[in-house]
């Protein structure tokens, strides 16, 4: 079997990367972000980029990089708010944005890696989101057509890979990873740790390795929490 | 003497029912967590991944994988699960949930609500807010009667572009409860708070609606 595995993020995305390309990219907040992956994109200069993920990072993490050196010409997001240099670009007429509402962009994702191009949902019909698209009546209700997102490159973070590409996410980090990783031409992964096959149950394996080409161990990681809340200890 | 914001969120929590599917959103919704009645159980859905909400986490037991739609910390329960968000929110399209609670800046009396966009000034974006409202089987805002300035946040229709289309059933505001039983029907004043009349609401409210107190 070929080989997926990289020894770094630079030479993992090495003949993938070009000006005015589509990259869809996993994460929900600053949880399950592929950073790695995108230090290498600002490292690599490419610009013009149209990127669709559900955030756009805050000032100084994830996607907030490559908004910073004006890489990304167009963010396809669901909620940008922690984000203040998104807001400033995007007021000034810098930066291109369409708002998907974000159950909208996890089924656009599905979709375009699951060779739908469009398909009808009862979500935003009504609002601005349904502007210039087409809605059908079905059994006497509104459903507005929204298009799957075939990306030329997609991004994500995972926990656990084994070295077929087989793939397992931990907790609430799986979010738009998944959706995110079968809507590439090209998916790499960059996980925190790489097992052998045989390792994982097949029964419990998250994304296929069918949907992953190239991987990268990304580790050490040091997670970044954005808003950190916890219980006092209950007195007995 | 209106309602403050945890007596609010305690009378979203009295829609609860015994196993409910339920999804709250930022905010004032998310106290209702902490005022679910005793003998009933509900799941919490966060729209990031996960059923089974469990409290705040110790303090040094947080973990960066584990958060909610808030981007919080929280920890898990036994019958916790976790998903991805085409799932989540095939699972909240698709009316398996069977309640949430919202915020709104506007709601109007058609039952239309807007709640994600202020044009040239807010410009977060909707979330999973537009996704909730169109699949979710009963939509209970919790907001303010009125806005910081005085006005009425019920309104004969909304000025600010729309969340949703006529999804709206229950409004719970600081000083009553309005409802309405189906999307074709007139909201009905059928609650006050302690120490509010029906003329106090009537004089800060635009919309029209029928009093059945």
């Amino acid at each position: 079997m070929a080989k997926k595995l990289y020894p770094d993020a630079r030479s993992a995305l090495k003949g993938l990367l070009h000006d005015n390309m589509l990259i869809a990219a996993g994460g929900f907040g600053l949880c399950g972000v592929p950073e790695r992956l995108i230090d290498a994109i600002v490292e690599s200069k490419v610009s013009g980029l149209t990127v669709a993920s559900n955030n756009a990072g805050i000032d100084e993490e994830g996607l907030g990089k490559l908004l910073r050196t004006r890489q990304i010409r167009k963010m396809m997001s669901s909620y940008v708010g922690e984000n203040k240099e998104f807001e400033r670009q995007y007021l000034a007429g810098e930066l291109e944005v369409e708002f998907c509402p974000q159950g909208t962009l996890a089924e656009r994702m599905r979709a375009g890696g699951a060779g739908i191009p469009g398909f009808y949902t009862k979500t935003g019909v009504g609002t601005q989101v349904a502007e210039g698209k087409d809605v059908k009546i079905f059994d006497g209700e509104e459903y507005v057509m929204e298009r799957g997102i075939f990306a030329d490159l997609a991004i994500i973070k995972a926990w656990k890979s084994d070295d077929s590409g087989n793939i397992v996410f931990r907790k609430t980090a799986r979010n738009f990873n998944l959706p995110a990783a079968t809507c590439g031409k090209v998916c790499i992964v960059e996980v925190e740790e790489i097992v052998p096959v045989g390792s994982f149950d097949p029964d419990c394996i998250h994304l296929p390795g069918v949907y992953v080409q190239r991987m990268i161990l990304g580790a050490p990681y040091d997670k970044k929490i954005e808003f950190r809340t916890v219980r006092e200890k209950e007195s007995v | 003497m209106a309602w403050d914001r945890n007596q609010m969120a305690a009378r979203a929590a009295n829609e609860l029912q015994d196993g409910y599917y339920v999804n709250l959103g930022i905010g004032i919704p998310t106290l209702v967590a902490n005022n679910i009645p005793s003998g009933i159980e509900v799941t919490l859905q966060s729209e990031n991944g996960m059923l089974g909400i469990g409290p705040f986490p110790l303090e040094g037991e947080e973990d960066a994988d584990l958060i909610n739609a808030g981007k919080q910390t929280i920890s898990e329960l036994p019958m916790s699960a976790y998903f991805d968000s085409a799932a989540s929110f095939a699972m909240i399209r698709g009316g398996h949930i069977d309640l949430t609670v919202l915020g709104a800046m506007e709601v109007a009396q058609n039952g239309d609500i807007a709640n994600w966009m202020i044009p040239g000034k807010m410009i977060k974006g909707m979330g999973g807010a537009m996704d909730l409202v169109a699949g979710v089987k009963k939509i209970i805002v919790v907001m303010d009667h009125c806005a910081k300035d005085g006005s009425p946040k019920f309104i004969p229709s909304c000025t600010l572009p729309l969340t949703g289309k006529n999804v709206v059933d229950l409004i719970i505001t600081d000083l009553c409860v309005f409802h309405r039983s189906n999307h074709e029907s007139s909201f009905k004043l059928i609650e006050l708070a302690q120490g509010v009349s029906a003329d106090d609401v009537k004089a800060k409210t635009t919309a029209d609606y029928v009093v059945e107190l």
